[in-house]
């Protein structure tokens, strides 16, 4: 269990669509039953492909793995990638602190490109319908996860989303993680696009606090700009300290609330299906 | 505080390994970690005795070694150690690098019994 936020994987995972009467119900973890102790939990009938190989002594023995840990979740994650490339879908994985505006965003992006753009969204939360349920009220097909107690999205969910959401082709699937600055920058979803989300209501040196985050996204998003006159946020310091972690980050300052800014952040979203 | 889902993926990967080689116990398990893979080592040893419990590592000693990082610079192929992700190049003053190594998040090996 996580030691700070109890984070437990063992936890029941739910997939929703708003309107859904019968959740859809799948255990993250697969019980085995085929030796003896029967409670091990994991998907043993994927067959990874670490070379390993043993040297005896007596009946003690080494097996030299090299193996990554996250190797499930990156295999996972490559299917997830194989099968939006080929159904030409443009995927974005939303990351930030709670509270910083992704859902505001995404309603807001959704509302002002729907007409140009055909969009899906997952979204991703330890507990409620509420993000799905306003996403669904812009009438743009989600599904929600709920996690439990876990605090990432892992790509076996985006995958068993997907297969749920039936997206089509040529569209632009929008990934909402769950709020946390820390778990989900080591889980990758398959995503062409990693966009972190801070708003001006946050200290501006979260970039040097969380690196892991802000090293792994693309895209920066600097939200609630139209609150800059009554807090102490210094725009430039976030990019300066954004930049040393992550030299190629792109910055986008925008306000979900009044829409300045948003337009640039669209251009680069529209130039990315372009491509 | 992603430590538990860490645990219960080497959790997964080393049982598999095992079964694989018929191991009726995993002994020992040396984990490679490298300073930059994001992982909180307290929170992995908090974690760890509740992700093995009831499984073929829930005996087992671990070695937890800790790789340090190290990049190339891009702009001028300096090679450095870095103990944070916004070390600049000592060399030259870049931001731009490559990790070398720190970066690792892996099994090295596994010592097991077998039937």
């Amino acid at each position: 269990m996580c030691s700070t936020c109890g984070c437990s994987n063992t936890d029941k995972i739910t997939y929703t669509k708003p309107g859904d009467k019968v959740m859809v119900e799948t255990l993250n973890h697969h019980h085995e039953h085929e030796h003896e102790h029967g409670h091990h939990h994991g998907h043993h009938n994927h067959h990874h492909h670490n070379h390993a190989h043993s040297h005896d002594h007596h009946h003690h023995s080494i097996i030299e793995l090299e193996q990554d840990i996250l190797m499930h979740n990156n295999l996972i994650a490559e299917r997830v990638k194989g099968y939006l490339a080929a159904k030409n879908i443009f995927a974005m994985n939303l990351v930030s602190s709670p509270g910083s505006g992704k859902t505001s965003i995404l309603e807001r992006t959704l509302k002002d490109l729907k007409d140009e753009i055909k969009f899906y969204v997952i979204e991703g939360d330890q507990q409620t319908m509420q993000d799905a349920n306003r996403i669904d009220a812009v009438g743009i097909p989600v599904i929600q996860i709920n996690t439990g107690k876990a605090c990432h999205l892992d790509s076996e969910m985006i995958f068993k989303a997907l297969e749920n959401l039936q997206p089509e082709e040529n569209s632009v699937l929008m990934i909402e993680n769950v709020g946390n600055l820390v778990c989900p920058a080591g889980f990758y979803l398959g995503e062409d696009k990693r966009v972190v989300i801070i708003s001006t209501t946050e200290g501006d040196d979260k970039p040097l606090k969380y690196p892991d985050m802000f090293e792994s996204a693309d895209i920066c998003l600097i939200n609630k700009i139209d609150l800059l006159p009554y807090v102490p946020f210094d725009i430039e310091k976030v990019k300066e300290y954004a930049g040393r972690i992550n030299p190629n980050m792109q910055f986008f300052e925008v306000s979900a609330l009044t829409g300045e800014g948003m337009n640039h952040w669209y251009d680069w979203l529209k130039k990315q299906l372009k491509k | 505080m992603h430590e538990l889902s860490i645990a219960m993926s080497i959790v997964k990967a080393a049982e598999e390994s095992a079964r694989k080689n018929n191991a009726s116990k995993i002994k020992k398990i040396h984990l490679l970690i490298g300073s930059m893979a994001g992982i909180e080592l307290d929170a992995l040893e908090f974690v760890w005795p509740m992700a093995t419990k009831n499984t073929m590592l829930e005996c087992a000693n671990k070695i937890f070694e800790i790789v340090p990082a190290t990049a190339k610079c891009l702009e001028c192929n300096h090679e450095f150690e870095l103990n944070n992700r916004f070390d600049p190049c000592p060399n030259c003053g870049s931001y731009f690098k490559e990790y070398k190594t720190g970066k690792e998040l892996k099994i090295k090996y596994l010592e097991i019994e077998k039937n």
